[in-house]
């Protein structure tokens, strides 16, 4: 088995045994990145001192010195993640020249574990979309199939661990970010509970729903992640005391004892046939591995999307409201024509340096929060937010995790739905609920369809419950035994 | 009817007239989507912020040097000094 | 000063720096001061991806002045964002408090002519400021080492009846804050902001007039005066048939008068929403219990113990009790010479004078007090009268010396000694027999031409009790 077709546990194995160098890790995947990369944009900024660092690691294993569990094996990381000294643009041309003076907490321990960061992913435009189309670093294309988006907004990060540009991506879920990419793309993809990772340093879209998760090869991969980048920050409030579990360890495809519930209003008009086959199968494979299956209803899904695009607009109107071009990134050239007031000034570093997507999302936002509209939008969705999660809460109390499509249809084409934003939104149906009700999230490869696009299935659990979902994540995955299926592009 | 020029004006977009054509369009459509929210009773309900419940910690009162000065200037696209430079500022 | 028909109704906000370390909700310095954007971090910058953390102390401190005003401490309060552009305000919005405040439906007990008025405070909220922008012409320059200091917000009732009531209830903050040591209430170098909230109503009327709010004065002699003026300016544009616009107005001190900031007031939509990136501010409520348990005795409590423990007259114990620094400095003279209305003397007059003409804090003076205290105990045993000890006094604020040293040093013990005193007596006796037969005759206003003489030939160090005991005995002659 060549090096890129490794996951990120064998390659971690084979560093710490040393029957790998850090060195020539790194250098595979860079070469598979510079092959790829022109055909599929995964990447917008590559790390120039990978290759150094990757050295570093290997003197440090020769010297007898101790290293992190990661040490010498690249990851990737969206372009949302702030990384001391290396670009990073959350794909917006208003940060085209933003060098980070610091890293987000997520990719100092990452570093701090050993791991090497490989490249900054492409990514919608600070997080805003589904498609990776958004991007000013042009689009992102699916390895299965490059006529179709990798999904969005984490598409970059998708692509890669895809197409074995990196064996191991972060990526940051919003509304669906991080699961319907990896849904898209074949591979696994784990939102944790709301609070478990540090958002500090991870450019904020929506500060309530944002979450950083990994998006890997295996289950195994994804839980070894996770216990690294989780745990309580002092910088981010939001961040959560939780004791981290030994996930990667505990992970078992036993289900015996174990509830799942199926939220009928997942299954309901608009999935296409191949999705429900291949969830079905999930279905089967946990009923066979033990579990229970009850049926269960989250009656106010249909407003998730609602809730969703209010809640987050208007956290995203006030939060990027920093990019205004007195500190850092993008400023119109007032050389040639200077600005005739501070307004304007603003305005025109906004209104250049925003794509947009991003315009109008703030545009939603800073409506519904002003005044006169407020009650009506923003506190009425923070209200039926309260009663979204209640659902939740409900369903838990009959069934340990939920199981669902991730998305209604596999990848669709580029282009396909760019210029209606509705139909758009409209996608993130089965992801947005568990970003509003703070719960974990994930999506795990269930197979193909017709066009030999990748399905995954989705699911959920109760707050910090993460482990049940794992394993029943785990158990699907070591029944079809899909974790070697590459794209055509990489051979 | 949305008045995009005035709430372009507060986010202080700069649009065009045909984005904000555009704007208007897409903007009433989806704001008629968000109104379906209106049809819920929330009578007595509190709004949810953060989803997952949480203890607060606060930060104890300790000075640190974050960055230096020359690190807070570095991405700033014009100063004198080190102090941010910009088009004069009334009152 | 009286209106007329005229009643004015003010009200103060008044923002109070806290004198945290770090920042309210970043980890650098809060000092004033400091070079060029030294005290900033990603989080003050409004960098992407910075989060705020919640300083304790600031909320420990903002807790204190709760309690001391008499406010309901919310065991629950959020933190909202007030959205707005302004180049000096990195994140485009500030962090504050909204509808969820920490403190609330408090009052302050001012006194004004010995009499007691209530003003109501209705909500103290925690805040961060905002960075500096100086302008220069064509372009502006942007400093934000004090970008996320930490602030409380005070906002009183509109229960203030004229301009004098307001200097004194900011006045009385300010002490309170001082007690505290949670502000050093210096309205010069900003630590301390007053906004003045005024509009005027016919006598009688219930309904309020149109207000405008003066900005950042600074001084209370000009709180009062900034007040007035607007009062006046008011009642004679509502006579002379005008419409109060509602605005914000700056004082001018130079020309005593108030002025339109903006011409065109911009109608702000500030679109306040709680932080997502902040939990509300929850805490047991035995932490404001344990802080009260801590609070230290207040200057309106300790001005009604100086009056019984003392004996003082209420007018000096409000005088003591202003600054906490000189109420503790009086009392521990009082205490090493046990004679607490000298001490209350000494300190309220020739010290406080010695300070106000040197602008000099209690602290910072050069008596320490069991100095002074030492000079009351010199005049009270007699060893000097008080007139030489406001000399000595002189020379102590001026070398910072023991008296004993100076009186030794200068040679200015009290003659006290009979014999001595006998002999100058007699010598002026000798030496003025004129007057001797005058003052025989029944001149006896005379007296003090001698006692005059006595202090003038022992270059005023005789003891006055006894040259005029002894005067008294030579002068009736043989």
């Amino acid at each position: 088995m060549s090096i890129i077709e490794k996951n990120l546990t064998e390659l971690c194995d084979a560093v710490q045994k040393r029957e790998l160098k850090s060195e020539a890790i790194t250098k595979a995947f860079l070469d598979q990145s510079t092959r790829l990369n022109p055909k599929l944009n995964a990447y917008i900024t590559m790390n120039e001192k990978a290759l150094e660092q990757a050295r570093d690691v290997d003197k440090k294993i020769a010297s007898g010195a101790k290293v992190g569990r990661l040490a010498g094996v690249p990851i990737a990381i969206k372009d949302m993640l702030c990384t001391k000294g290396i670009k990073t643009t959350a794909g917006s041309k208003i940060l085209h020249n933003f060098i980070p003076q610091y890293s987000a907490a997520v990719v100092e321990k990452l570093e701090g574990a050993g791991a090497i960061t490989i490249g900054k992913t492409n990514q919608d435009e600070f997080a805003m979309g589904s498609s990776t189309e958004t991007s000013h670093y042009g689009i992102c294309r699916n390895p299965w199939s490059t006529d179709y988006v990798p999904g969005g907004s984490s598409g970059g990060s998708a692509a890669a661990v895809s197409a074995r540009m990196a064996p191991m991506a972060i990526g940051t879920d919003t509304g669906g970010s991080v699961r319907q990419p990896a849904n898209f793309c074949g591979i696994v993809g784990v939102k944790p509970t709301y609070g478990r990772v540090s958002r500090y340093g991870i450019v904020a879209y929506a500060s309530s729903l944002d979450q950083a998760g990994p998006m890997g090869h295996t289950v195994q991969d994804c839980a070894t992640i996770m216990e690294v980048i989780s745990g309580k920050d002092v910088r981010d409030t939001t961040s959560a005391q939780e004791a981290v579990p030994e996930w990667s360890k505990n992970l078992t495809d036993n289900l015996k004892g174990l509830k799942i519930g199926l939220p009928k209003e997942y299954f309901a008009e608009g999935v296409s046939d191949d999705v429900r086959k291949v969830v079905k199968n999930a279905i089967d494979i946990a009923k066979a591995a033990g579990a229970e299956i009850v049926d269960v209803s989250l009656p106010l899904t249909h407003l998730g999307v609602a809730v969703y695009y209010l809640v987050a607009t208007c956290e995203a109107s006030s939060n990027l409201a920093r990019y205004d071009g007195v500190r850092f990134g993008y400023r119109s050239d007032f050389e040639k024509s200077p600005a005739v007031d501070v307004d304007d000034f603003y305005s025109r570093n906004r209104g250049e340096g925003f794509g947009s997507e991003v315009k109008r999302r703030i545009m939603l936002g800073t409506y519904a929060l002003s005044s006169g509209y407020y009650d009506a939008y923003y506190k009425k969705a923070c209200q039926v937010r309260r009663l979204l999660r209640q659902n939740f809460l409900d369903a838990f109390k009959k069934c340990d995790v939920l199981l669902s499509p991730a998305s209604t249809t596999p990848a669709f084409k580029i282009g396909e739905r760019i210029e209606s934003p509705i139909e758009m939104y409209l996608n993130d149906i089965y992801t947005t609920s568990t970003n509003l009700a703070g719960l974990p999230g994930m999506s795990v490869p269930g197979g193909f369809s017709k066009d030999k696009l990748p399905i995954g299935v989705q699911i959920m659990a109760a707050h910090f419950q993460e482990q049940k979902m794992l394993n029943v994540g785990y158990a699907i995955e070591k029944s079809l035994n899909l974790t070697r299926e590459v794209p055509n592009v990489v051979r | 009817m949305i008045d995009v020029k005035k709430v372009a004006h507060l986010a202080r977009l700069a649009i065009s007239d045909d984005e904000e054509k555009t704007y208007k369009a897409q903007m009433s459509t989806i704001f008629k989507h968000f109104e379906e929210i209106a049809s819920v009773d929330t009578k007595n309900v509190e709004p949810l912020i953060t989803p997952t419940d949480m203890k607060l910690v606060f930060r104890e009162d300790k000075r640190e040097v974050v960055l230096t000065v020359e690190e807070a200037m570095k991405n700033a696209p014009e100063k004198s000094g080190n102090l941010f430079k910009v088009p004069p500022v009334v009152g | 000063m009286s209106y007329g028909n005229w009643e004015p109704v003010i009200g103060l906000e008044i923002h109070a720096q806290l004198m945290t370390d770090s920042k309210m909700f970043a980890p650098e310095s809060a000092a004033y001061g400091g070079a060029d954007n030294e005290y900033t971090s990603p989080i003050s910058l409004g960098m992407p991806g910075a989060l705020p953390s919640i300083n304790h102390r600031a909320v420990e401190f903002s807790i204190r002045i709760g309690l001391a005003l008499n406010c309901r401490i919310n065991p629950h309060s959020v933190f909202a964002r007030k959205n707005y552009f302004y180049p000096d305000l990195p994140k485009g919005y500030q962090i504050s408090q909204f509808d969820q405040p920490l403190c609330e439906k408090g009052f302050l007990d001012v006194f004004i002519d010995g009499k007691a008025k209530r003003i109501g405070i209705t909500r103290a909220h925690m805040e961060e400021d905002a960075g500096k922008s100086t302008h220069h012409g064509d372009y502006s320059l942007i400093n934000l080492n004090r970008a996320g200091v930490p602030l409380l917000e005070i906002v009183s009732e509109p229960d203030i009846a004229s301009a004098q009531e307001a200097a004194e209830y900011a006045r009385s903050v300010r002490n309170i804050l001082r007690y505290l040591e949670v502000c050093d209430g210096n309205l010069e170098e900003g630590s301390m902001r007053c906004d003045c909230n005024v509009s005027v109503r016919k006598k009688g009327d219930t309904k309020l007039g149109t207000r405008t709010e003066i900005k950042n004065v600074n001084s209370f002699r000009f709180v009062e005066k900034a007040i007035d003026y607007e009062i006046q300016r008011q009642i004679a544009s509502i006579e002379s048939g005008e419409r109060i616009v509602q605005e914000t107005r700056l004082y001018d001190s130079t020309k005593n008068r108030t002025f339109t900031m903006r011409s065109k007031e911009e109608a702000h939509d500030y679109r306040y929403f709680p932080d997502p990136d902040l939990l509300p501010l929850v805490f047991d409520s035995s932490w404001t219990d344990q802080i009260r348990a801590k609070l230290p005795e207040l200057p309106r409590e300790k001005a009604t113990r100086f009056q019984t423990q003392y004996g003082l007259p209420e007018y000096d114990a409000l005088v003591l009790t202003q600054e906490r620094g000189v109420s503790e400095y009086f009392e521990a003279v009082a205490k090493i010479c046990g004679n607490a209305k000298a001490a209350s003397n000494w300190v309220m007059v020739e010290l406080m004078r010695e300070l106000k003409e040197t602008d000099k804090s209690i602290e910072a003076q050069p008596i320490k007090s069991n100095q002074l205290g030492d000079l009351i105990l010199l005049i009270d045993k007699g060893t000097i009268s008080g007139k030489i000890a406001k000399s000595v006094f002189a020379e102590m604020w001026a070398s910072g010396g023991n008296p004993a040293d100076i009186i030794k040093a200068k040679g200015l013990v009290q003659i006290s000694d009979t014999g001595a005193l006998e002999k100058i007596i007699a010598d002026v006796i000798a030496a003025s027999p004129g007057q001797v037969a005058e003052y025989r005759s029944g001149k006896e206003k005379l007296f003090g031409f001698f006692v005059g003489q006595v202090m003038k030939a022992s270059k005023g160090q005789a003891n006055p009790d006894l040259v005029n005991q002894i005067l008294k005995e030579k002068l009736k002659g043989s």
